[in-house]
């Protein structure tokens, strides 16, 4: 019988799998960061309970860390976060890149250089874009804070099995054109809920071609369709990404590893709940014009109207999130001005998301009023920056160069929009406040971001000059 | 866990699709280090004038007649984006106990049996019915049965629902999930073995 990815993740890690219950599936690796963590150390000191596997764990600080004078942490609750994570870690021995570790930075970020993942696992984190993870053929979801905590006593899941969608990404993608355009119009096409119930397998040249860093970002915004997670067969890019880091397998375990790897990809012929169909020549820069990541049109496309939609749902959406932006239907993409723009996050915070931004930006200035900000994923990528000289150019067009952190993605740590600032970013999100009360967010990729901070409003990258 | 049991409430309505956790609980409210105290936050954004004090008018939940609400009837795709748990924690604390809705984002789907809470998926024309009623008399109170998935309402709409088995014992009980995961706690531990022998390299860093 043929099986899927997911399917042969689950039969591999499946535990136990009881009459009446529910089915237990074993975790290999449990990723941590303040914000959903402490209550669950607080869960097992109630309850005297320890921790099963502290090996599987790995944490950073990432939140709530400010990219300005890192250590200056003007919230004292915020400031409680970051000390509690670290106390807990420290005395339950868990290895953590805390806030004086040269590798922190966002746990999305920092997991992979460390090649603390690899092909097969069944990877959790208290947050949502643990998907990022399936660039490399993991199962990776995000959990509940209770579920840190049942996971931190047992190394197990009540997990539900979930159905299979294949998406499938075919041709040579548009000059310009990146993994976070693809999935982008991935989502234009399931919408948010489109993959709830489903894991997410992208397949396809289009796919195979992309790098690493490439994978993730795509995987990382599988959430965003709603699936619980993304997966990319393992290949010989995976392989050679996870050789020598440092929890990668040793030379001894190497060659056994790679052919277990190899066996975990989904069977020739294997059958899939639902599949979707893109072809990459249709993928073109994508910048959001909504509230949500599935509002979202090519770059040279316009706002829509509500009346561009049949559905009812979607047609009252369209006209809140009208409402909300500011913005006018009919309205080109391109006529949209920014005042911040910010390369960064799980999903674009990686060195070659700065090369990007970098390639555009180089030589020129930032519009009059625009506020740019690069926030590098982790220090390993800032310090790789800045061998390659890309802070210089960054700085030189008058962007900021900061510290790592989550910053303007979810905006805890004080990096956030002030009521009615519009910002060109490459987080996830573009949700109403997100990024601060009354903040307005359109998801673009670096390129894009890059682009917008010169001409102090959205162009299509493709005329860029 | 507080077990769930049989109720009559009041049900307020929220005509809302894609309701996501930045707007349940936006994230500067997520700054603490224990699970109570996120209902005074719930909704934060919608529900506060631009003060943060007054209570917005415009926002349905501020209604005098869904004052007390246990029972929350909202738009589909109910809870979407991040997996924090301070979502369902704010919702808990606010109140509620039950969300009617078409469809629910997966990890605020699991994260609210984990707290007392049951999600109850309808259909769209259940939810059209539910909504219409409460429209039509704010204020209205709807019993929720988890032994019998039932929702029964004064206008007279019975709506049977499905809810995973195992799920619904636990909330019926109260059960403490990971009391129930130990008691399996020797098929972890034969897992683990065998684990160590067919992936040694996944051990050799512990």
């Amino acid at each position: 019988m043929t099986k899927t990815m997911y399917e042969k993740i689950w039969d591999a890690n499946l535990v136990h799998e009881p009459e009446s219950g529910s089915p237990l599936l074993f975790v290999d690796r449990h990723l941590m960061h303040e914000v959903t963590s402490p209550q669950a150390f607080e869960g097992l000191r109630l309850q005297n309970r320890g921790v099963r596997n502290v090996h599987s764990i790995l944490g950073t600080i990432d939140h709530c860390v400010p990219t300005k004078d890192r250590y200056n942490i003007v919230d004292a609750i915020a400031k409680k976060q970051v000390e509690t994570m670290t106390a807990n870690c420290e005395e339950n021995e868990i290895n953590l890149f805390g806030m004086d570790s040269d590798q922190n930075g966002v746990i999305h970020i920092v997991v992979p250089e460390h090649g603390f993942v690899h092909p097969g696992m069944v990877v959790v984190c208290g947050d949502s874009h643990t998907a990022t993870h399936g660039a490399f053929g993991a199962l990776a979801f995000g959990i509940g804070t209770s579920e840190v905590e049942h996971v931190m006593a047992t190394q197990t899941l009540q997990q539900k099995k979930a159905k299979t969608m294949l998406v499938k990404v075919e041709g040579q993608l548009p000059a310009h054109s990146t993994a976070k355009d693809i999935a982008l119009a991935i989502i234009a096409v399931t919408g948010t809920a489109g993959g709830t119930g489903y894991v997410m397998e992208f397949a396809g040249n289009t796919i195979t071609d992309l790098s690493m860093e490439g994978r993730m970002t795509l995987c990382n915004m599988a959430i965003e369709a709603g699936a619980r997670a993304g997966l990319v067969a393992p290949d010989q890019a995976t392989f050679d990404y996870i050789e020598g880091r440092e929890f990668a397998p040793k030379a001894d375990h190497w060659d056994d590893a790679v052919a277990y790897w190899k066996s975990m990809a989904s069977d020739e012929g294997a059958e899939f709940d639902q599949t979707i169909i893109l072809k990459a020549e249709d993928i073109a820069p994508q910048v959001s014009w909504g509230t949500s990541p599935e509002q979202v049109v090519s770059v040279t496309g316009t706002v829509p109207s509500p009346s561009d939609f049949e559905n009812e749902v979607k047609s009252q959406a369209c006209a809140s999130a009208l409402k909300y932006m500011n913005i006018e239907a009919g309205q080109k993409i391109t006529d949209i001005n920014i005042d911040i723009v910010f390369v960064g996050s799980c999903t674009n915070g990686r060195i070659e998301d700065f090369r990007a931004t970098a390639d555009i930006i180089k030589g020129k200035k930032v519009a009059e009023g625009v506020q740019a900000i690069a926030v590098p994923g982790s220090f390993p990528v800032k310090l790789q920056a800045e061998k390659e000289g890309l802070d210089k150019i960054f700085l030189d067009a008058g962007w900021e160069w900061r510290d790592p952190g989550c910053s303007m993605c979810l905006a805890m740590n004080g990096d956030e929009l002030e009521d009615g600032q519009r910002s060109a970013s490459t987080s996830n999100r573009n949700f109403e406040g997100r990024q601060g009360k009354g903040g307005r967010t359109h998801l673009v990729s670096p390129a894009m971001a890059g682009a917008a901070s010169i001409a102090g409003h959205f162009v299509d990258i493709r005329d860029w000059k | 866990m507080q077990p769930y049991i049989k109720h009559t409430s009041i049900a307020a309505l929220m005509d809302r699709s894609n309701v996501d956790t930045d707007q349940i609980i936006p994230k500067n409210f997520m700054k603490k280090v224990e699970r109570t105290g996120f209902g005074i936050n719930l909704f934060h954004n919608w529900r506060f004038l631009a003060d943060n004090v007054t209570p917005n008018p415009e926002f349905e939940l501020n209604k005098p007649a869904f004052q007390g609400a246990k029972i929350l009837v909202a738009g589909e795709n109910f809870g979407c984006g991040s997996s924090r748990e301070h979502a369902p924690w704010a919702i808990a604390d606010y109140g509620f106990n039950t969300i009617i809705s078409t469809s629910f984002a997966d990890i605020f789907y699991s994260n609210c049996f984990k707290n007392a809470i049951l999600p109850i998926m309808v259909t769209d024309a259940e939810l059209a019915a539910l909504m219409a009623e409460i429209s039509a008399n704010e204020g209205v109170e709807f019993t929720v049965d988890l032994a019998t998935q039932q929702v029964t309402t004064p206008g007279g709409i019975v709506i049977s629902f499905d809810v995973d088995a195992f799920r619904k014992e636990s909330l019926l009980d109260g059960l403490d999930d990971i009391a129930w995961t130990l008691k399996h706690e020797d098929k972890i531990a034969a897992y683990e073995e065998l684990n160590k022998k067919k992936l040694p390299w996944l051990w050799t860093n512990a």
